[in-house]
């Protein structure tokens, strides 16, 4: 081998890959998320893609909300004619923490085998495990493209504050997206807050992308155990149970009693979901959570409110439900304590079926066009 | 090995090819062979063992070197300079537990410098006084030979190493409850085992050169061979490394050609297999044969190229240092028989065992006073050979029947093709290529499901892989 070739071989090696680096630069990587091996070769996922330990879950948390679209049952073909389409939004709790895919208020519902408007009534899963209105309100805009017939829109008073909006990775990560939802809706939020992640020109090339390509490369590889296991979480035999027990604090993000300062809620965000939805009927819900009998359960609802705080937002959420002729569906206190899990708004699989008969009989009472 | 591990050893091979060459290139080897041991070693819950298995290491090498050389040719004169680098480096690296930060050489903060300094005296005194009261004899290099056997037995037989940890454990005043197998993890060893064997039992039939002190430990603990292989012949390695390193631009080109391609095959194909390759959990959630097949395949191609991209990267950087190594690999899968898919699979550790035990098992069943037949001979080897095979992987049931699977297959294979090969050689070569390629598959897929029982830990959990596999579950 002679030495000029060698040295060929490394200059053209390096001059190439530099080229297809920047030439990378120039093109949107988040398209190649719509290129997906789900729902051909793969079945499609049940709910979006979620979770840290994935070689225990087959599954990972990415930002790309095209590919987690492409990866779920949802995007796996044309609407079918006699299909009653009914989405789900929310948090983890409608995602279905510690649950099967059968076991979630989505798997609980399909399973019941409804019919509506001479349609099947099929269900599908679009919540994700972070809780802000604004994460809920840019998985609708997307989510509206699939022609669902009803929208069930979960709920919490913790989706509300306003610091909550973006700091979720997902929603921080999309910042593009987050910007047409201010421009078309005239959200009450920042485009230049600066917990919206900006890439510039070096994030956008082979080099900057790489996580986000390795990201959606093992979503699709994990599509084989997906599919061959029908696992998508981790289920441990052990885990912590909700904490029944609180201090006395009493504050609830930076808010002291007795006012549950209204202008620090994203209502504007919540009005603009239902703006978006437009012809499509939504039903609200405000989903349940643990009420604990504990140490300082007077205080505290449980981790996540203060009493004060949420009675309030109850308050609030009914005047404007009613002001604003919402079909709401207020479901705070209809579980039992002992059917939450690790949070107080997880549930059991007994909790997610009283849930779910309370919701159904809302659908049910939906008119037909 | 991580790959900031194996990005270093080509650094450090690089330089030491390109810009020392000859100039002091074997004491030089041998310090950086020295160090790798130790930077190689994984972390182990036994407080400073990972310091000590290393150091084990050393000794047994320069033991076994003091064993198998003729006792005029152990001379302090000629040898003192490695042992001076073996006992300096070994005291340097025990005198960084004083440094305030860790230097990555050693997988944890080595023990107190007394301990080391009575291990290094202990272990001189033995060589010294074997090197004086000793000669390469039958029953010393027996004893040695059984010694290091038994070692082997006891790191490869789980509830023997379980009990060894408790007792190392008890001895540190470590929770003795928290003991496992895997507490022994000692770098190489099954390597290191291989080389020291393959030199005494040469020693004992008169083959082995003589070889210097720095030359022999060199040979067993060359670090780019450390963690997987290849098993080199000693009088192969030492002939390279007593010629002068020249290397070409050949030798640069091949040598990266390799590396490329073992990272390629470790980092990116390997890695991306492991992701959905057979393994205990996922074998007991899979409930549909199809996918069960894609899952022993994916573990089938993910071992080919693991193992294959960790030899093509210890062939490369050897390369970089004038050594040849032997090849391991060679399109295993793609070979129409298990025998042919033997003598490429695994290359030097099947040419170990046909050496030190399939051919003499063979010549003394063969030359006895009553030979027995030759399909009881072919019998008994095969499958004592892949029976140890298997069983050097783990002495555990599994891969015996592992082990006791390619026994029996490379057995049938013999008979098969004693019977038919009159009749398919007068075939047509249309037929002939069809035959190969239905070989192919066949072997392939003897080859997966015995995979089977060396993926999976136990028996109960492989059957009922098996039954899932053929769709009895």
């Amino acid at each position: 081998m002679h030495p000029r070739f060698l040295r060929n071989v490394i200059i053209k090696g390096l001059v190439l890959f530099f080229l297809i680096d920047l030439v990378c630069g120039g093109l949107d990587p988040a398209a190649l998320g719509k290129v997906s091996l789900y729902n051909h070769i793969f079945s499609g996922r049940q709910r979006f893609p979620f979770g840290e330990d994935s070689s225990q879950s087959y599954n990972l948390s990415l930002f790309n909300l095209d590919a987690m679209f492409a990866a779920h049952i949802i995007a796996g073909g044309q609407k079918p004619v006699d299909e009653y389409r009914v989405i789900l939004i929310g948090d983890s709790s409608t995602w279905g923490t510690l649950l099967r895919p059968k076991e979630t208020l989505t798997g609980q519902m399909n399973a019941a085998g409804l019919t509506l408007c001479g349609k099947t009534l099929r269900v599908y899963n679009l919540g994700y495990p972070t809780i802000s209105l604004t994460k809920d309100l840019m998985v609708l805009d997307y989510a509206l493209r699939y022609q669902p017939d009803l929208v069930i829109w979960l709920t919490s008073l913790e989706a509300f504050p306003d610091e909550n909006q973006l700091t979720s990775p997902i929603v921080a990560n999309n910042a593009a997206r987050v910007d047409d939802l201010i421009s078309r809706y005239n959200l009450p939020l920042s485009p230049n807050d600066p917990a919206l992640i900006r890439p510039g020109f070096w994030d956008s090339t082979l080099i900057g992308q790489r996580r986000a390509l390795a990201d959606l490369f093992r979503l699709q590889v994990y599509g084989v155990l997906w599919t061959a296991t029908g696992i998508d979480q981790t289920y441990p035999a052990d885990y912590q149970a909700a904490q029944t027990d609180f201090n006395k604090d009493v504050l609830y993000h930076g808010m002291h009693p007795p006012t549950l300062d209204a202008s620090q809620l994203a209502f504007g965000v919540f009005e603009a979901g239902l703006r978006l939805a437009g012809e499509t009927p939504v039903i609200l819900v405000n989903e349940p959570m643990l009420v604990s009998v504990g140490e300082n359960s007077d205080l505290r609802y449980n981790f996540l409110y203060p009493r004060w705080a949420y009675d309030q937002w109850r308050v609030m959420m009914s005047v404007r439900a009613a002001a604003g002729d919402w079909n709401y569906l207020d479901l705070w206190n209809v579980i039992p304590a002992d059917q939450f899990t690790n949070s107080s708004i997880h549930l059991t699989p007994a909790g997610e079926a009283l849930l779910a008969g309370r919701v159904e009989q809302a659908v049910l009472q939906q008119s037909c066009p | 090995m991580t790959l900031a591990l194996i990005l270093v050893s080509i650094l450090v091979a690089t330089t030491l090819g390109l810009v020392v060459r000859n100039r002091g290139r074997l004491p030089l080897l041998l310090g950086i062979c020295t160090l790798a041991v130790y930077a190689f070693q994984p972390v182990l819950p036994v407080r400073s063992l990972d310091f000590w298995l290393p150091t084990g290491t050393l000794a047994l090498a320069t033991l076994a070197w003091v064993l198998t050389t003729p006792q005029e040719q152990r001379s302090w004169r000629v040898n003192w300079p490695a042992a001076v680098i073996l006992i300096g480096i070994v005291l340097v690296l025990g005198l960084t537990r004083f440094l305030g930060f860790s230097v990555y050489l050693t997988a944890s903060r080595p023990p107190q410098t007394l301990q080391i300094l009575a291990a290094l005296a202990v272990v001189t005194l033995i060589a010294f006084l074997l090197t004086r009261f000793t000669k390469p004899g039958r029953a010393i290099l027996t004893g040695a030979f059984v010694l290091i056997i038994l070692l082997f037995i006891i790191l490869k037989v789980p509830t023997l190493a379980t009990l060894v940890s408790m007792g190392l454990r008890r001895l540190n005043q470590q929770a003795t409850s928290l003991a496992l197998a895997q507490d022994l993890r000692w770098l190489g060893f099954s390597y290191i085992a291989f080389r020291l064997l393959h030199t005494i039992r040469d020693r004992q039939s008169g083959r082995l050169p003589v070889v210097s002190l720095s030359e022999y430990v060199v040979y067993v603990i060359f670090f780019p061979g450390l963690t997987a292989g290849p098993i080199d012949r000693i009088e192969r390695f030492v002939g390279d490394l007593r010629r002068p390193l020249t290397l070409t631009t050949d030798d640069l080109g091949e040598s990266g050609k390799r590396l490329v391609l073992g990272l390629f095959k470790k980092f990116v194909i390997a890695d991306v297999l492991s992701m959905i390759a057979l393994n205990a959990t996922n074998a007991l959630q899979v409930h549909l044969a199809g996918w069960a097949w894609v899952l022993l395949y994916a573990y089938a191609f993910q071992l080919y190229f693991d193992f294959s991209g960790y030899t093509d990267i210890a062939i490369g950087l050897g390369r970089l240092l004038g050594i040849k190594l032997p090849e391991n690999f060679n399109a295993p899968y793609l070979k129409p028989n298990l025998t042919q898919f033997w003598n490429n699979w695994h290359m030097t550790l099947t040419q170990w065992f046909r050496a030190y035990f399939f051919n003499p098992v063979t010549r003394a069943l063969r030359s006895g006073k009553k030979p027995l037949p030759i399909p009881v001979v072919i019998f008994i080897t095969q499958l004592g050979t892949m029976v140890l095979i298997g069983l050097w992987h783990g002495v555990t049931v599994n891969f015996f029947v592992w082990g006791l699977w390619h026994g029996l297959g490379l057995f049938f294979h013999n008979r098969w093709s004693e019977l038919t090969r009159p009749r398919f050689a007068t075939l047509s070569p249309r037929w002939q290529k069809a035959l190969n390629v239905g070989g192919i598959l066949v072997t392939f897929n003897f080859v997966a499901i015995g995979w089977v029982f060396f993926a999976l830990p136990n028996l109960s959990i492989s059957v009922n892989y098996l039954r899932v596999l053929f769709g009895l579950a």
